[in-house]
């Protein structure tokens, strides 16, 4: 049994290598001196240097944070009307909309950019950015339900009832109980989706038009033209922001 | 005595105003994302005109196109690296998992929290950092050559090998999470019995544990499956010519081809065959609770 | 009695849960200023009633009349009554100020009013040093108050009570129990209390409706439904009753021969009401343990009854002794005796005893 549990030990420590070293390699080498990416030549910031010096780089950060920032709080307005919302229905209708809600993280994200492009081109609406945060939109309203619904199952409901019983009418008490109550995961989504959407690349990338790239369109296309140490650099930033995101988004949950 | 929530919410006014908070979500999600869906289904058997424009006429054309050898040959390599990376996840994710399930309660949630964070990182910077390492100047054939162990470097980037690394990077977490959930409800007295019985470790593992933990094999295999057949972003950058996958003739279809019908037909096969995948999983699922309840 | 002004009328109430009926045609008037109980065990629908003229239930029959107003389609945010929760319910995220703040600011109440308001309301549940504290920070006993001081804020016609003391400890609960009595006299508020604990009820009520299963089985002062219980279930949950069951064989002017299959042989006594007893019916006496009397003496005072027993257990509890004495093969009764200078009667298990009785003390229940 003993041998055993070495093997499943060195098993377990060989998996969790190779989850994280490509990553560590990534940021790594984001400090090579070298162009010649592979061997190492030394410490260096020259290519985030070069990144900041990189307007359209710039731009399409800027573009990133503008789409995530709207369709966050879009889908915080949506995300919390269904959450709330669904309380209202019988148990049946509940579950079912909350399932037919979850479809757009189901499905391939394929799928969603072609439908989407479909959906536009027939109705003569250019693609532009706006384009883009109804896209992310889709699957950002799903994930904001699924947060804030999964606290507001654990509120204690005689709160409502004594809220009706001093006075409150149905919105008195939404307003003054329900989403105060409701903060910590109200934020925690919000992180969430803001991390999602700045992640993005499928959808973004068929719902994109010209002049509405996004950093990951952007990188994307860096990689197409080829490699970079400056890749390295915008890769290892991307991995710690949104490491760094999320870890927040579970904390404030958690409370 | 429980009050249901419908009743909490009814004590002031009746339903009506839960739908004017699901009013928004509801209308917003259907028109952006369900009716795109249909859209999707109904040109699929729309034609293709001269400049790529959609012809509104009905036929099956294009289903039976899908037919064709090209086709799928794309279809089916789809399936088999999906098959494949599904499979590589499984066999190097059970020891993980099963290692998790084993360990003190106090440091299970801290494996598992190594396990989640690099899924929390972007996909297309992970995909990218096998990039770095398996081109020919990468990281890897640099640091083989330098150990002498190759004369010249291994073409391992633009290749099938690439694309199932790159897949089974991307979802490896989503097979180990499952698989630990069902590897900690084993009972581990069943485990200590068969030793005691004089069982080897083989047959400890192929007897008692692997059919006991079969509902989170079922359910990790699904969460790698699925969207590894979908996948764009991983065949896109690893896979070479040779490697395209269903998501990347799709996307070649509406951007390159300006075959829109075409594209819509692919885009319903694989949603067909994910739906499909899902409810025969279902009920597996289904028939394997009801095994354990037998027991 | 009928000149009395009422706060609430319940007329023939009925309510169903599924397959169980959990309130079967109640009816009861509660008197404006008065402290009513419902009492019973749970399950009885004691709750059920209070949810309803709070207004979190809708009956399935039968009508609710506050101060004369029908309550059918007034939602519970609209109603003169405020109910205090068993579990409290205050409001997690706001202080204590805050919570008790709630009501009159739902009702538009100008902020200065508010906060006289608050003031009063917390002073009446001596609360008031307590005002800038959360919820959580509070002991049981303190956050009772507040939610008392949450409802009373709103000067309800009717404050509703749901167990208010049984998440007490006993101590706390003793007190409470003369505390809540006189907030309600300072307040002058009617106030209805749903409780299963008999002894609560007698204490603070000024009248008490003991329910059962569904239905109201009495409605009276606490003397009257302690003294004259209407049924057997009453007289045992409310208190300990002994009890004597059989069937009139003879009714001989004063004295009624009655055949209890607990006794061996007929015993001849006199029952208060023997008038309305008739040959054949079946009866049950019921007396009250601290209205019986142990002698050893055959003869007993006079107006008196008495029946030969043996004792079976003496049990010592500090201000008084209770015996349990043996009158047959299954009957034993309950006999209390207080511990001062005519308690001390010396008796020991086995002793040959006349339980004894004053006729009137009787409770007389015919089926």
């Amino acid at each position: 049994m003993k041998q055993a549990d070495g093997w499943l030990w060195r098993l377990s420590l060989a998996n969790l290598l190779f989850l994280y070293g490509p990553i560590a390699v990534l940021i790594l080498f984001s400090f090579n001196a070298s162009r010649l990416s592979a061997t190492w030549q030394g410490w260096s910031l020259q290519w985030y240097r070069a990144l900041w010096a990189n307007q359209a780089l710039l731009a399409a950060t800027a573009n990133s944070l503008l789409v995530a920032t709207v369709s966050t709080l879009l889908a915080l307005l949506l995300g919390v009307g269904l959450a709330v919302g669904l309380e209202g229905l019988p148990g049946r209708r509940q579950h079912q909309i909350e399932q037919a809600m979850l479809l757009p993280l189901v499905i391939p994200e394929v799928m969603m950019g072609v439908s989407l492009l479909l959906f536009f081109v027939l109705l003569h609406i250019p693609l532009s950015l706006t384009t883009v945060i109804v896209g992310h939109t889709l699957f950002n309203v799903p994930v904001v339900m699924i947060i804030v619904r999964a606290r507001l199952r654990k509120l204690d409901p005689r709160l409502l009832e004594v809220a009706a019983d001093l006075g409150a009418s149905y919105w008195d008490a939404l307003r003054y109980v329900t989403i105060p109550l409701l903060r910590p995961a109200i934020v925690g989504a919000a992180l969430m989706a803001f991390t999602i959407s700045l992640d993005d690349f499928i959808v973004t990338f068929f719902t994109a038009g010209p002049g509405a790239t996004t950093l990951p369109l952007k990188v994307y296309s860096m990689i197409k033209s080829g490699m970079s140490p400056e890749i390295n650099a915008l890769s290892a930033l991307f991995v710690v922001l949104s490491m760094g995101l999320i870890g927040l988004s579970l904390l404030l949950q958690r409370r | 005595m429980k009050i249901s929530s419908h009743a909490r919410w009814a004590l002031f006014s009746g339903r009506a105003m839960s739908w004017w908070l699901l009013g928004p979500g509801l209308l917003w999600m259907g028109l952006l994302c369900f009716v795109p869906l249909c859209l999707i289904v109904v040109i699929s058997f729309a034609g293709r005109g001269t400049y790529g424009g959609i012809v509104w006429s009905f036929s099956l054309t294009n289903y039976l196109d899908l037919l064709h050898p090209l086709y799928a040959r794309i279809l089916g390599q789809s399936i088999l690296l999906a098959a494949g990376t599904t499979l590589l996840c499984l066999i190097m994710g059970f020891p993980l998992a099963y290692y998790i399930a084993r360990a003190a309660p106090r440091r299970q949630g801290i494996w598992l929290l190594l396990v989640m964070i690099p899924f929390w990182t972007n996909f297309l910077v992970r995909t990218y950092a096998w990039m770095f390492i398996l081109r020919t100047e990468g990281l890897l054939n640099t640091l083989l050559l330098k150990l002498g162990l190759i004369a010249t470097p291994i073409e391992l980037l633009y290749s099938n090998t690439a694309v199932v690394i790159g897949l089974i990077y991307g979802y490896l977490p989503f097979m180990v999470l499952p698989l630990y959930v069902a590897l900690e409800r084993v009972d581990r007295t069943l485990v200590e019995a068969a030793w005691d019985l004089y069982a080897t470790r083989w047959a400890v593992l192929f007897r008692i544990i692997l059919p006991l933990a079969r509902p989170g094999i079922l359910a990790g295999c699904l969460l790698v499956f699925i969207p590894s057949l979908g996948a764009f972003l991983t065949p896109d950058l690893l896979g070479g010519a040779r490697s395209m996958m269903i998501g990347n003739l799709i996307q070649h279809e509406f951007l390159v081809a300006r075959d829109w019908p075409l594209g819509a037909a692919i885009s319903c096969v694989l949603m067909l065959f994910v739906v499909g995948m899902m409810g025969w999983s279902l009920r597996v699922a289904k028939l394997l609770s009801q095994q354990e309840h037998e027991l | 009695m009928v000149d009395q002004p009422t706060s609430i009328e319940i007329t023939s109430l009925v309510k169903q849960h599924g397959a169980t009926l959990a309130v079967d045609h109640v009816s009861l008037t509660v008197h404006r200023g008065e402290f009513f109980s419902l009492l019973g065990p749970s399950g009885a629908g004691k709750t059920s009633v209070l949810r309803m003229i709070a207004g979190f239930e809708t009956p399935d029959e039968g009508t609710i009349r506050i101060d004369g107003r029908s309550m059918e389609a007034v939602p519970p945010n609209r109603r003169p009554v405020n109910l205090v929760f068993q579990s409290y319910a205050l409001f997690p995220h706001l202080t204590v100020a805050e919570n008790v703040a709630f009501g009159p600011r739902m009702q538009g109440a100008p902020r200065g009013e508010i906060m006289s308001r608050v003031r009063v309301a917390l002073d009446m549940v001596k609360l008031s040093s307590k005002e800038e504290r959360l919820p959580a920070q509070l002991s049981g006993g303190e956050q009772q108050r507040v939610a008392l001081a949450r409802a009373l804020v709103n000067r309800p016609t009717v404050l509703l009570l749901d167990e208010p003391l049984s998440a007490l400890d006993q101590q706390l609960r003793q007190e409470m129990q003369v505390e809540l009595k006189s907030i309600q006299e300072r307040a002058g508020c009617t106030f209805v209390c749903v409780t299963h604990h008999q002894e609560e009820a007698l204490t603070m009520s000024d009248r008490v409706a003991v329910m059962h299963q569904g239905r109201v089985l009495q409605i009276g002062s606490p003397q009257d439904v302690y003294e004259s219980p209407t049924s057997a279930f009453v007289a045992r949950f409310i208190g300990v009753s002994n009890e004597l069951r059989g069937i009139v064989r003879r009714i001989d002017g004063e004295r009624v021969l009655v055949q209890s299959p607990d006794l061996l042989g007929e015993v001849q006594i006199v029952l208060p009401g023997h008038t309305t007893l008739q040959e054949g019916s079946a009866v049950t006496v019921l007396l009250r343990p601290e209205r019986l009397r142990l002698s050893t003496v055959v003869q007993g005072l006079s107006g008196e009854q008495s029946l030969a027993a043996s004792v079976d257990k003496v049990l010592y509890s500090g201000s008084d002794r209770r015996y349990l004495v043996r009158l047959g093969e299954r009957l034993v009764w309950n006999v209390r005796v207080p511990n001062d200078e005519s308690g001390r009667i010396g008796l020991v298990c086995g002793d040959a005893v006349y339980v004894r009785w004053q006729i009137s003390d009787a409770v007389v229940l015919s089926e």
